[in-house]
């Protein structure tokens, strides 16, 4: 369709719209659908936009970054700190290689034992953060060199809890574009149902319509019209009341970790403006279906 | 225009319309006669495309019924002017839009066509009567609405189906005058009616055939009447 048929569709045929009269009951229940149905979707694509940022950050940020942990009788752990860190210097594909000092240590260990430990006192092993350059360090390659030189360093590229929770993300991901799907599919179905239910109602007009010579096309279109207009009203208050929503949830936040990142950022807050649309169209094929098979029964 | 040729019709039990032949020329003017039951109406509707035969052939304008697809149709009825027996009015939309329904659904610029819709309001004695919705109105009032909406489109076949049957003497006579003058220019007019004074009156103007069903046939009506 050109964009003058949209709009010759959408400002309609008044004359047409008059000819089927207004049903209260099929105008709501489209109306109250649509918006139902765009307000969960709303939140079905924060779901799945944030779950997918998720999936990225930890991805790519967890890749990125290791920890060397060194275990030594206290008089070693200096000397095998030192040996590690020149190891790891030399290593290809690592951008940086840094000793944790005694107070970050410490701040690690506090939501665990408090502030005042006395850490000297204790065997704490050293720790080294590892952040990894693009392309990467060679990790089989690192360890070997490391157990023979440092016997009391283990790495860990935290790839043993990072995958569970990439894909914990990934198929979070999913399951809000299968939902997005499925309300889609329960708004086409919902709708059928409406114009179908509107269209039996209205039998004696459809025939005399068709006496007087109007063609399937015109009588449809009233009806075809009546539902879109409908379904993108509907839907935009959903979408509006579904935004405000998620602009009430509390910012991102370290300590909400995934919850509070559930929402939208940059040109993601446009993407819900585009439900209203989809459901237009929904609501377009939906009605038109109907109308046709329909109107076909008819003489 | 419309030829019906050996036309059966049933509506599913024994044939209500058996071996019908009539041809509806141009400039021509028939009556339909017949009790009550005997099928009229029915034939009215094969004439417009509202039921299809059952055996046999109709043709109108010139194109088989069975051949036309749905907008074909929709196209023919624009051609041809129906007073229903039970009006089929819109019942939520005043009657001068009631009236103006063909040209409506048929795309006219209502704007244009305001004159003669209030010409034709006032031929039938409506105009004060516009913004009446249909169920406000009496069966005489209706059956002139009905009869204006057939003739807005100036059809080429006008088929009027019992459209006396409410109205007074004085109402009828004029409802006839209108559809003499429609056929003197060249339109073909379809009465049922077993209104003997309608059907005389009108042979004092025109030369109009008068066909009568009986026993499932479709017969000429001897001159006598
Ligand atoms: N839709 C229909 N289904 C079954 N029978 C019908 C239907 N319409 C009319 N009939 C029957 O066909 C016969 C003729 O009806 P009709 O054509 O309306 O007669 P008329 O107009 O001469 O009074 C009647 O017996 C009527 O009951
Ligand atoms: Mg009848």
């Amino acid at each position: 369709m050109s964009k003058g048929t949209i709009r010759n569709f959408l400002i309609g045929d008044a004359q047409a719209d008059r000819m089927v009269p207004p049903s209260g009951f099929t105008a709501r229940l489209t109306l109250f659908v649509s918006g139902a149905m765009a307000f969960l979707t709303v939140f079905a694509l924060a779901l799945s936009l944030a779950s997918g940022r998720l999936a990225d950050r930890w991805a790519d940020e967890l890749a990125r970054s290791a920890t060397l942990r060194i275990s030594a009788p206290s008089g070693q752990l200096a000397a095998q700190t030192k040996v590690a860190l020149t190891i790891l210097e030399q290593t290809p594909g690592v951008a940086s290689a840094r000793a944790l000092s005694v107070e970050e240590q410490a701040a690690l260990l506090a939501p665990w034992f408090g502030l005042d430990l006395p850490l000297d006192d204790l065997p704490i092993p050293q720790l080294i953060e590892i952040i990894a350059a693009d392309p990467g360090y060679d990790v089989r390659g690192l360890t070997l060199r490391l157990s023979t030189e440092v016997p009391g360093a283990v790495l860990d590229d935290h790839t043993r809890w990072r995958e569970p929770l990439v894909a914990a993300a990934n198929s979070l991901r999913r399951l809000g574009w299968i939902s997005i799907g499925l309300l889609g599919g329960a708004m086409a179905a919902m709708i059928t149902l409406a114009a179908q239910s509107s269209l039996a109602a209205n039998a004696q007009v459809i025939e005399v319509l068709r006496l007087v010579g109007a063609r399937d096309r015109y009588i449809a279109g009233a009806f075809v019209r009546r539902f879109t207009i409908r379904a993108l009203i509907g839907a935009a208050v959903g979408v509006v009341i579904g935004m405000a929503g998620v602009l009430l949830m509390p910012a991102a936040s370290d300590e909400g970790g995934f919850l509070t990142g559930l929402g939208f950022q940059g040109w993601g807050w446009l993407l819900p403006l585009l439900i209203p649309t989809l459901g237009g169209v929904v609501a377009f094929i939906a009605t038109w279906l109907a109308a046709r098979s329909t109107l076909r029964e008819l003489a | 225009m419309i030829e019906l040729d050996n036309v059966g019709y049933s509506y599913g039990g024994g044939e209500l319309l058996s071996d019908v032949s009539v041809r509806l020329a141009p400039g021509s003017f028939h009556f339909l006669t017949g009790p009550s039951g005997s099928g009229k109406t029915t034939l009215m509707k094969l004439c417009y495309g509202a039921l299809l035969p059952t055996s046999g052939t109709v043709r109108a304008f010139d194109a088989d019924m069975r051949t036309r697809d749905r907008d074909e149709m929709a196209m023919m009825r624009r051609r041809i002017g129906v007073v229903h027996q039970d009006c089929r009015f819109l019942d939520h939309l005043p009657l001068a839009d009631n009236i103006a329904l063909p040209l409506m659904v048929s795309g006219h610029d209502m704007g244009q066509e305001n004159a003669n819709l209030r010409e034709l309001m006032n031929w039938v004695g409506l105009s004060d009567r516009a913004d009446a919705l249909p169920p406000e109105l009496s069966g005489g009032e209706r059956q002139r609405a009905a009869l204006a909406r057939a003739l807005i489109m100036s059809p080429d076949v006008v088929l009027a189906d019992e459209p006396t049957g409410n109205v007074d003497w004085e109402m009828s006579q004029r409802l006839l005058q209108l559809l003499l003058e429609l056929n003197r220019m060249g339109k073909a007019v379809l009465i049922a009616s077993h209104d003997l004074g309608l059907i005389r009156a009108a042979k004092a103007h025109v030369q109009a055939r008068v066909l009568r069903i009986s026993n499932r046939q479709l017969h000429l009506a001897g001159a006598d009447l």
